[in-house]
């Protein structure tokens, strides 16, 4: 390369002009960064500023309980000003390892589910739910089992009967990998006798895609949110043969698995966590506030509007359901392999 | 025709001032993301999500319907002007595009691009309103065996763009595929080049890699030229701002053949508006090199016509099947899905009997956000092309800034704005030694598709590979694949012949 030619004298001034203007920004932009964060560090209350951390990208599941929670917290009055920040990546693990890192902050708080804690196992991921206080559980949402309309099986035991026989040629979609669909197709393998390492599983990344996956033959049955597929098990293109909850469900007109011999009642749960460090009355303070919200008639509409059933589940309670949901989800990955 | 009456009636309940208000306000928002490197019209609308809660569902989807398109109509106009494409479906625009700008022709480039994008969304969407359900049973139709023979027809479609220098193109190709591996894969759950950095699980993102290589990559070789040069445009921009009829009549059928390419694309879920709007620019330039005086290298107004058109005929139809399937082929029809649900109306088969006022009054507002989207976009493209005569330095100064802002709002990660600094370097270091980038783009569009849509066919059927040419589908791409390889074959033969004598 040969030297470059010297510059003009108009050139060089304009160099000047926006080194400087640059020096200057980046000054402000400093500045106004270290007051941010001083008057932060200051104790900003819960009920004045709540910060929420959807641990997922805008239009996921976690992104839209955490705005609705955000909009049900305003709308009652629950806190003054509160915001909904998105930490996407790695199933969450990353929010997760954010939280854990903001010890003793009291106006933070995460939306979090059972695939969070499939993803913790499967990315070997150095932070659990050990690393952060749990609030409660707020939802939950009912997987069905499904097959086209023209499928040979009528019932989950003669789908079951079948699977048993070719496990590896029989595919079953469900959502992405470490999704609580797979974790139900596993579960309900090894209550079938069926080895879950032989499951020929399918991710796909969403309802839409399950629907038209099943509906072109490319997959067998499957198992996934049941508002996914309601519009067209009453078009009558899918048939639902069972749903997995813990108790039969208003709501969604089939057997559960647990009915249908398989103890199978995984559930799409959706919770909310804490920073670790906190005080007994600090967390108080945020469990009541999360109780003011749930309590509301606002959040039932959410609900309604959501299809989403309410399991609202607190403090203690809660932390002893998440460490039972831990081992659950652990062992049916280490079933699989992770 | 039933159809025709229920358009009708939503025609009615979409023509309100206020509405017209929220559809313009859309445009303007969808056009000004299309533009910024780097945002796109899937943000847009995840931004506008929680505002929305306020408007009535008619007014939000109007709303809506205007950004939808408008971030098409915008994100070729940095891809004209200064070869910083502002989405993913702008890559193939740009090549043809940003020669047309540089041989003064910005405005018209800028023009073809709309009336193109216009027409593409005009076919589509009208193909949606009278066809909606039998979109449903042509994605039925497609399983992953047929989604890897579209990825490999895809492949030689766009091949053309990479044949420059073979060896330089694979190079490209392979720089693409690596790109496109980096994650956890989703099938087996294994990591692939991710380091055991968590922030790399999910893969790094196409916004990042569009805007890197691209975007960034072309404001470093500009900075890295010794001198800098006039602004592009001081050549006085030549003929007049809109297309003569001679223009007009060389652009028409490129318009409608992309759109004829683009129209299949939305209702399968095969990486998006990308892949159409490449295999829109392979057939322009595989019919230039016929012609007798070939246009394309020197600014080809195909070039932008026929890719421009695809792309938003693939948004017109991804929208049918959003609403007929509940199935979102692309990253925006996503985020509308959650907008859908969040107003309580669940896309699928019985939404049009359901909500079908809401759904009609969309599909009109459809209509009107292309209509508003075309009249605001003709007048812009002269004063777009003004941009031009912006001193460089201070022209990729402010793109530098926007690309940042752009990676940043869509995933609010550091770690992306160091992804994209880096994939910038490797930008400019290809373009200093001469490496094409459309492979590389090429390479991380239909490199996922074609291995997960392989593997899946394979997993279906137990590992039988019987499955990839099982169906009538694949035995006509396959055989047209075969065919055009032939032919291509023979003229090389004939042409070396002919030569020799």
């Amino acid at each position: 390369m040969t030297p470059p030619a010297p510059a003009s004298p108009a050139r060089r001034l304009g160099r000047t002009i926006l080194g400087a203007a640059a020096v200057l920004l980046s000054l402000v932009l400093v500045s106004l960064a270290v007051v941010d964060a001083s008057s932060s560090a200051s104790g900003a209350s819960a009920r004045n500023q709540l910060t929420l951390i959807a641990p997922a990208a805008a239009g996921g599941g976690w992104d839209s309980a955490a705005r609705e929670a955000q909009q049900t917290l305003r709308t009652h009055g629950v806190v003054n000003n509160s915001q909904v920040v998105n930490v996407p990546g790695a199933g969450g693990t990353i929010g997760l390892s954010e939280l854990s890192g903001l010890e003793g902050d009291s106006s933070t708080m995460m939306l979090m589910g059972i695939t969070m804690l499939g993803a913790i196992k499967i990315n070997g991921s150095g932070v659990d739910l050990d690393d952060v206080t749990p609030i409660a559980r707020l939802t939950d949402d009912y997987d069905v089992l499904v097959v086209p309309a023209d499928s040979p099986y009528d019932s989950a035991d003669e789908l079951v009967a079948a699977w048993r026989e070719d496990p590896a040629h029989f595919a079953f979609g469900g959502g992405s990998l470490g999704s609580v669909d797979q974790m139900i197709i596993s579960q309900l393998a090894s209550r079938s006798e069926i080895d879950p390492g032989q499951v020929n599983y399918i991710a796909h990344s969403g309802g839409g895609e399950l629907a038209t996956a099943l509906l072109s033959g490319t997959i067998s049955a499957s198992v996934s949110g049941y508002a996914d597929f309601e519009d067209q098990i009453e078009a009558g293109r899918l048939k639902a043969l069972a749903v997995s909850a813990p108790e039969p469900v208003e709501a969604i007109p089939y057997p559960t698995l647990n009915e249908l011999g398989y103890d199978v009642e995984l559930t799409n749960w959706r919770g909310i966590v804490a920073p670790p460090g906190l005080t007994a009355d600090e967390r108080e303070e945020l469990e009541a506030i999360v109780d003011e919200m749930v309590r509301s008639p606002e959040w039932s509409d959410v609900l309604a509007r959501n299809e989403w059933t309410d399991t609202y589940l607190s403090g203690e309670d809660f932390e002893e359901n998440l460490r039972a949901e831990s081992e659950t989800v652990d062992r049916i990955w280490s079933e699989l392999g992770y | 025709m039933e159809s025709l009456s229920l358009l009708g009636e939503g025609f009615a309940g979409a023509f309100s001032p206020i509405n017209l208000l929220w559809v313009v306000l859309g445009a303007l928002l969808g056009t000004a993301v299309g533009v910024l490197p780097g945002l796109g019209s899937a943000m847009a609308v995840a931004l506008l999500l929680p505002v929305t809660f306020s408007l009535d569902p008619t007014g939000a989807f109007i709303m809506f319907a205007g950004v939808y398109f408008g971030g098409l109509f915008g994100d070729s106009t940095m891809a004209i002007l200064v070869n910083t494409p502002g989405g993913s479906t702008a890559i193939a625009t740009s090549f043809e595009g940003h020669r047309m700008a540089q041989s003064g022709r910005a405005p018209q480039a800028l023009a073809t691009s709309a009336i193109g994008a216009f027409i593409g969304g005009l076919i589509a969407t009208t193909l949606v309103v009278f066809f909606a359900p039998v979109l449903a049973e042509v994605a039925i139709l497609f399983g992953p065996a047929e989604y890897f023979a579209l990825a490999i027809f895809a492949f030689l479609a766009s091949a053309s763009v990479v044949s420059d220098s073979v060896l330089r193109g694979l190079g490209s190709l392979i720089i693409g595929l690596i790109l496109a591996v980096v994650g956890i894969d989703g099938i087996s759950g294994t990591q692939r080049f991710t380091s055991q950095v968590p922030q790399l699980f999910d893969g790094i993102s196409i916004i990042v890699i569009t805007v890197g290589v691209l975007a960034l990559g072309e404001v470093f070789n500009v900075v890295f030229k010794r001198r800098e040069a006039p602004p592009t445009a001081s050549k006085a921009m030549t003929g007049r701002p809109f297309l003569t009829r001679r223009e007009f009549r060389e652009a028409f059928p490129a318009w409608l053949r992309g759109a004829g390419i683009g129209v299949p694309f939305g209702v399968i879920p095969v990486g998006g508006a990308e892949v159409p709007t490449f295999m829109a620019y392979g057939t322009e330039r595989q019919l230039d090199r016929r012609r007798r005086q070939p246009a394309f290298g020197r600014g080809a107004i195909r070039g932008v016509a026929g890719p421009e058109a695809a792309g938003n005929a693939t948004a017109g139809t991804a929208m049918g099947a959003l609403l007929a399937m509940g199935l979102p082929t692309s990253a925006t029809a996503a985020i509308m899905l959650a907008a859908f649900q969040q107003y309580g109306m669940q896309p699928g088969p019985l939404l049009f009997e359901r909500n079908a006022d809401l759904v009609w009054v969309l599909l009109a507002s459809l209509f009107i956000g292309l209509v508003v989207l075309l009249i605001l976009n003709l007048p812009l493209a002269p004063l777009w092309a003004k941009l031009l005569l912006i001193p460089r330095r201070f022209l990729y100064a402010g793109i530098t800034v926007f690309c940042a802002l752009g990676v940043y709002a869509t995933s609010a990660a550091l770690s992306d704005l160091l992804l994209v600094l880096g994939i910038g370097v490797v930008g400019f270091l290809m373009r200093r030694f001469d490496f094409p980038l459309a492979p590389v783009m090429i390479g991380v569009i239909l490199g996922p598709l074609a291995e997960t849509s392989l593997r899946n066919a394979l997993l279906s059927s137990g590992g039988d590979a019987g499955v990839l040419v099982a169906s009538p589908i694949t035995w006509v791409l396959y055989g047209l694949m075969g065919a055009v390889l032939l032919i291509v074959a023979y003229r090389r033969v004939r042409s070396r012949a002919a030569r020799d004598v």
